[in-house]
């Protein structure tokens, strides 16, 4: 048993879950604002890193002005998303709003490949490159500054939903839009500004995400992951998010390590299973009592 | 506390449905706590009581949507507790819902087949085919329920109306036509008038007694129209905080201090004894 | 509602098609739908019969999302199991083509209910997930196996009736059409019966159902059972159609398009299941059309994949915000008009 393998191997994705993790912070971030489930999460991620690749390789911005623009960008994305698709659809069932994002994802990888076709793409580099050494073990660099990146905005944002008494209007609307509004929220400002958050934080995720693997119209499918992470974690859980990426990253280095490429996504998917027939509201989500 | 009035009365027959110290926990709220009573058969029980006393956990507990922490409950003499809602609604446990629970994406026909659903034996090859066995079935229901139910409720003129246009008070008779659908031998209606005028409830009222009297029905009702109870029950629980704090015949029940106090908190109970007799009357007038 | 029709009987009053007009439309349809393989062109009959198959599967999945309300976007992972199948069959053991159909639902429907188990048991919305997970994990069976036969795929011969091969989009029409028909037929059956109204009420109102004497677990596997089967037969359809199956003909985008059928032609209603499979199979034709009569269309051909992508999620997001009851809700309106025409002033 090669320990300094299993232990090398487990640091890469302890430190990929982080990103993960991120990924899944944003979409938390929409369902617990607005009980809605965002299934383009991974193509809002996709965005953001063609957001980024066209300021910072096509229009060669420099980099402290290319990430901020591409962040924001996305973000505005998300104000327009939620504007046109998301609010109309307030009082109607759950599943119209699901479905809305499954044609979302779908404009979405159409629009990403009519512009910049579906090639894939290499993004600038803009992280230090030297290698990261825990003792013997190796750890790509670009997927340990990201993991670092990831941990600054997790800990930031789980610091916002405990103190910030937005963080309270963003729960308050999610359970009870009317009460919220009676005691003076604004809700459809609340609205806007989760997924305005979600989208600068999926755009940071892709952008990192683009900088370890490339850019390509298929990246959505880092989405499937990132679903299968909250539901691990826990629709509504911050925290969720956190231990369920870092979980699911462990998963797929092993499984890749020892199994193979192609198997990564199947480990995922009998984790999904598993956690489905154990705990199926996740391990740190709200079991909503049902009344009749 | 329980009346003795309430143990010796019924005491012939056993109890259609019997609850026994029932106790029902959410995390650290007790929605129920040690609840017991008889239900006997032919009767109509009301369970009466203030907000948030437990009285729509007790019936979903006894429909099966809830698992009771502690207890048990006794339905035809068999221990339903374990059993899952769906084989209890086809045991004979029929019920309506408090907020209206119709099916809005169905007619008013539909929504009353519906009902019958545990009864039929229509399988999915038998569906998907439908002439024969499914085709039968189905016309047989349709007669059945025409001649009995629609016919009974009197709201053969919306039959074919989809249920979201109806009016509430169509729509709670709708619920009590869906319920009959069960074939139930014990009928839980979940506050039957409620948001009803003086017309609507005396129409209710009124049904409540021909179902019992021509179907055999049992009714089991959570009220607070204390004149619908007072002159429709043979028999009243009262709950506070989930236990029950008082049982018997309306008058005994009516006069017990306590049930005042659950209602008012304590303050002048000798007034209180007034009010609530005094409501009691003219509900009795009218109907006699 | 239709005027003046009166009834009776119960059993009349339950009839699919009601009145003598419906009838006669009824009577039309049928002739034009057996005359329609002889008058037109090979271009016309291979859409007819791509339009049959998208028709079939599209019901399919509106028995479940429409009607039960359980998104899935597994429609074309179901069909790609149900199309290998028959591929399988015909090639190794030449066994009957109405044989292999079956099989090819009943294996779709199995696969069905291997990922329903788990996802159903919570919310709907779990479904979906898995379903987007069992998509790529059916790609990852099809292209990693020798009995598939991989990345390449398989191709198969054509189906025999009566010692001839059907071979021709004009023989192929009397296979696809008619069994499309019945299988539409076996849906409009199912909402006359406790199942479907079993389904509907899941959709509206799954708590209470249960406390009405519903179980909840086992019609919900039962109606992804039934939605997969539907599937798996649309799919061996598609199989004898096209010939080959590769594990690149059935991604995930065609799941969207057969959930855009559903949604741009009306959920829960057979009807829209028809008008959304019409009118999405007509739109990438009408695409190619534009492309081709624009002046440098020939440049723009390499957009039709990504345009394609975009107007599905288009008319998605757009029916869904502005019409949600879909195409059906506005025939239901234009027949509404013509039905109270003579009655204005």
């Amino acid at each position: 048993m090669d320990w300094a393998y299993l232990f090398e191997i487990s640091l890469t994705g302890i430190a990929s879950g982080g990103l993960y993790a991120l990924a899944a912070l944003a979409f938390v971030m929409v369902y617990k604002a607005t009980r809605v489930v965002n299934i383009a999460i991974g193509e809002m991620l996709m965005a953001g890193g063609y957001l980024f690749f066209t300021f910072a390789a096509m229009w060669a911005l420099p980099l402290w002005l290319a990430i901020p623009a591409a962040v924001l960008a996305c973000g505005l994305l998300g104000a327009v998303i939620e504007r046109t698709m998301i609010r109309p659809l307030l009082g109607e069932p759950p599943i119209s709003v699901f479905m809305v994002t499954v044609g979302l994802s779908s404009v979405l990888i159409g629009l990403v490949e009519m512009v910049w076709t579906a090639d894939q793409r290499r993004l600038p580099e803009f992280m230090p490159s030297d290698p990261i050494m825990v003792g013997d073990a190796f750890l790509a660099p670009k997927v340990f500054w990201g993991a670092v990146v990831a941990a600054v905005f997790i800990a930031a944002v789980l610091l916002v939903f405990r103190y910030w008494r937005g963080g309270v209007a963003l729960r308050a609307t999610a359970s009870d839009q009317a009460a919220a509004y009676s005691v003076g929220i604004n809700v459809p400002r609340v609205f806007s500004l989760a997924w305005v958050a979600s989208a600068m934080l999926a755009a940071i995720s892709g952008i990192i995400v683009g900088s370890i693997g490339g850019i390509s119209s298929s990246m959505g499918v880092f989405g499937l992951s990132v679903l299968v992470v909250v539901i691990v974690g826990g629709l509504d859980s911050v925290l969720g998010a956190l231990v369920g990426g870092i979980l699911i990253g462990l998963v797929e280095a092993l499984a890749g390590a020892y199994l193979g490429g192609e198997y990564k996504l199947l480990a995922t998917f009998v984790v999904l299973v598993v956690i489905l027939m154990a705990r199926p509201y996740g391990l740190f989500g709200t079991h909503e009592i049902e009344r009749l | 506390m329980e009346t003795t009035l309430a143990r010796g009365a019924h005491s012939a027959a056993p109890p259609l449905l019997q609850v026994d110290s029932v106790t029902l926990a959410f995390g650290g709220v007790r929605a129920l706590s040690g609840v017991g009573f008889g239900v006997q058969p032919g009767s109509i029980t009301a369970v009466i009581g203030p907000n948030g006393a437990g009285k729509t956990s007790l019936f979903n507990t006894i429909s099966g949507f809830y698992r009771p922490t502690g207890g048990s409950i006794r339905f035809k003499g068999q221990d339903i507790t374990r059993i899952p809602a769906p084989q209890r609604a086809r045991m004979g446990l029929g019920r309506s819902f408090q907020n209206i629970a119709l099916f809005r994406g169905m007619t008013v026909l539909d929504n009353i087949k519906l009902g019958r659903h545990a009864h039929l034996k229509t399988n999915v090859f038998d569906a998907l085919f439908y002439m024969g066995r499914a085709r039968r079935e189905e016309a047989a229901l349709r007669r059945d329920i025409e001649e009995r139910i629609i016919d009974f409720l009197e709201i053969d003129h919306i039959r074919h109306a989809p249920v979201s246009a109806l009016s509430y008070g169509l729509q709670k008779r709708v619920e009590m036509a869906r319920a009959l659908a069960m074939q139930p031998e014990i009928l839980m209606l979940d506050e039957p008038v409620a948001g009803m005028n003086r017309e609507e409830t005396e129409d209710m009222a009124r049904f409540i007694l021909d179902v019992r009297a021509e179907w055999g029905v049992t009714v089991l009702m959570v009220e607070h129209d204390m004149g619908m109870v007072m002159d429709l029950s043979d028999h009243v629980v009262v709950l506070n905080f989930g236990q029950v704090i008082a049982q018997g015949v309306p008058a005994v029940v009516q006069a017990d201090p306590e049930v005042g106090r659950a209602y008012l908190g304590s303050g002048n109970v000798d007034e209180l004894r007034a009010k609530l007799r005094a409501a009691a009357q003219p509900a009795m007038a009218g109907a006699a | 509602m239709r005027i003046g029709t009166l009834k009776e009987s119960y059993v009349a009053d339950a009839a699919l098609f009601d009145s003598r007009t419906q009838h006669a439309w009824l009577a039309i349809a049928a002739t034009l739908l057996l005359l329609f393989p002889f008058v037109a062109s090979d271009y016309w009959l291979y859409m007819a019969c791509l339009v049959a198959i998208n028709v079939a599967s599209a019901t399919g999945l509106n028995i479940l999302t429409g009607y039960t309300g359980l998104v899935s976007l597994g429609q074309a992972a179901f069909m790609g199991l149900g199309a290998y199948t028959v591929a399988i069959l015909q090639t190794r053991y030449g066994t009957p083509f109405l044989l292999n159909l079956l099989a090819g639902g009943v294996v779709a429907m199995l696969g069905g209910i291997v990922v329903g188990i788990p996802s159903l048991r919570v919310k709907g919305l779990y479904l979906a997930i898995a379903t987007i997970a069992a998509s790529f994990i059916a790609h990852f069976l099809f292209a990693n196996f020798q009995i598939t036969g991989g990345t390449a795929g398989l191709s198969l011969p054509p189906a025999r009736l009566l010692g001839m091969d059907l071979d021709t989009s004009f023989r192929l029409y009397w296979l696809i059409v008619p069994v499309a028909v019945l299988m539409l037929l076996g849906a409009a059956n199912l909402f006359r019966t406790r199942i479907g109204r079993a389904f509907i009420a899941i959709r509206d109102r799954d708590i209470s159902a249960e406390v009405l004497g519903i179980p909840l677990l086992r019609y919900k596997l039962l109606s992804f059972g039934l939605s997969s089967f539907y599937a798996g037969l649309a799919g061996g359809l598609w199989a004898y159609f096209f010939r080959v199956v590769t594990p690149e003909s059935f991604p995930l985008s065609m799941s969207i398009f057969f959930l855009a059928a559903i949604i741009v032609g009306g959920m829960g209603s057979i009807l829209g299941g028809i008008l959304g499979a019409v009118f999405m199979t007509m739109v990438p034709e009408l695409l190619k059309l534009v492309v081709d009569l624009l002046p440098g269309g020939a440049a723009l051909a390499v957009f039709l994949s990504p345009v394609r992508l975009v107007v599905f999620g288009a008319l998605i997001i757009g029916f869904l915000v502005f019409e949600p009851l879909g195409l059906a809700e506005i025939w239901r309106r234009v027949r509404r008009f013509f039905h109270l025409w003579p009655f204005r002033n």
